[in-house]
């Protein structure tokens, strides 16, 4: 019951703080609410007990994410620009796709039931072997870093790519090189 | 932000709190919610709250932006030489039970520990890399214009 109000709250909070996002025209706003987005998101992964992933959703979400938008803004504008067209189109484009996620959903089994294929297959090997062969008692480390290593490696390797291409795009060593370049072709 | 004396000094004593957060959770992971991810970030934190309070200078006096460049591909290399150390060993790859054949669960201990602090590296690396690429652009921004 208590559960079922903390939901419900949450999600109504969710729901208004996007409304508003949708709303506002002031930049430094969106941004913050964002952050309070994120934010009730992880409490939303907290009543799920998921908590290492509210944990990440708070820190990178709510955390970084509000920090390096702040500084897009400090580089571009604060206010959004109006918009001439009509809203009609993407609103109904918006409201059939939602539509179609609820209607997915429906065949999705119920939520915690014991039955659910996600729950069969290797899950309770996972679970028991967390103790048995690997003495590790949080679960999520113990299939991150070593039922599913590779993958890890493969997510950090994509961490480290995505830094790579934000360094080129943004820390303009590439230009200091071509304007070295030009200075060279001077003399 | 020269003249926010309260974020300056407040800033000082959050700082070394949260680098000592990011340790417990990268290294307690294993027990309590967290892991490499999360303390990557968390400590990146660290680093920004500085550059955002006493500006980007001093931060990169700090934390120099070379040693932050070469900590991202530090992270990514100890994760794959952890892999291929335990192959050497005549493991398969990531095959944590290389590292103490005797007491494969000790191996394991030992397997997570360097692959989560190599996540936790390039994670720092790269989210601090961010930040500095982003803060590091003209024009810098006056307090009156938000």
């Amino acid at each position: 019951m208590i559960d079922t109000l903390i939901d419900l709250i949450l999600f109504a909070m969710l729901v208004f703080t996007a409304l508003a996002i949708v709303r506002i025209n002031h930049l430094f706003a969106v941004v913050m609410l964002s952050g309070v987005f994120s934010l009730l998101s992880a409490l939303l992964l907290v009543t799920l007990d998921a908590v290492d992933v509210a944990f990440t959703e708070a820190a990178v979400g709510a955390g970084i994410s509000t920090v390096l938008m702040l500084g897009t803004i400090a580089l571009t504008a604060r206010t959004q620009k109006k918009s001439s067209r009509s809203g009609l189109v993407p609103f109904i484009v918006v409201t059939v796709t939602g539509a179609v996620l609820v209607y997915g959903t429906l065949d999705m089994p119920d939520f915690g039931d014991p039955n659910a294929p996600a729950q069969l297959h290797v899950a309770p090997e996972y679970m028991a072997g967390s103790i048995e062969d690997i003495d590790v008692p949080n679960v999520v480390t113990s299939i991150l870093a070593s039922y599913r290593g590779y993958d890890t490696l493969g997510e950090t390797a994509v961490v480290f790519t995505a830094g790579i291409g934000v360094l080129m795009l943004l820390s303009g060593l590439g230009r200091r090189r071509r304007e070295d370049e030009e200075e060279e072709e001077d003399v | 932000m020269h003249h926010h004396l309260i974020l300056r000094v407040v800033t000082k004593m959050l700082v070394g709190t949260i680098i000592l957060f990011a340790f417990y959770v990268q290294f307690h992971g294993d027990f309590s919610p967290g892991g490499g991810f999360q303390a990557g970030v968390i400590m990146a934190v660290a680093f920004i709250i500085y550059g955002i309070v006493f500006g980007l200078q001093k931060a990169k006096q700090v934390f120099p932006e070379w040693l932050v460049h070469k900590l991202v591909a530090l992270g990514v290399l100890i994760y794959a030489a952890t892999g291929v150390a335990s192959l050497l060993l005549g493991y398969n790859f990531l095959d944590y039970g290389a590292f103490n054949p005797g007491h494969p669960i000790y191996g394991q201990h030992w397997g997570i520990f360097a692959v989560e602090l190599g996540v936790g590296i390039t994670v720092t690396g790269v989210m601090v890399a961010i930040y500095y690429a982003f803060a590091g652009r003209p024009p810098p921004m006056k307090d009156e214009d938000w």
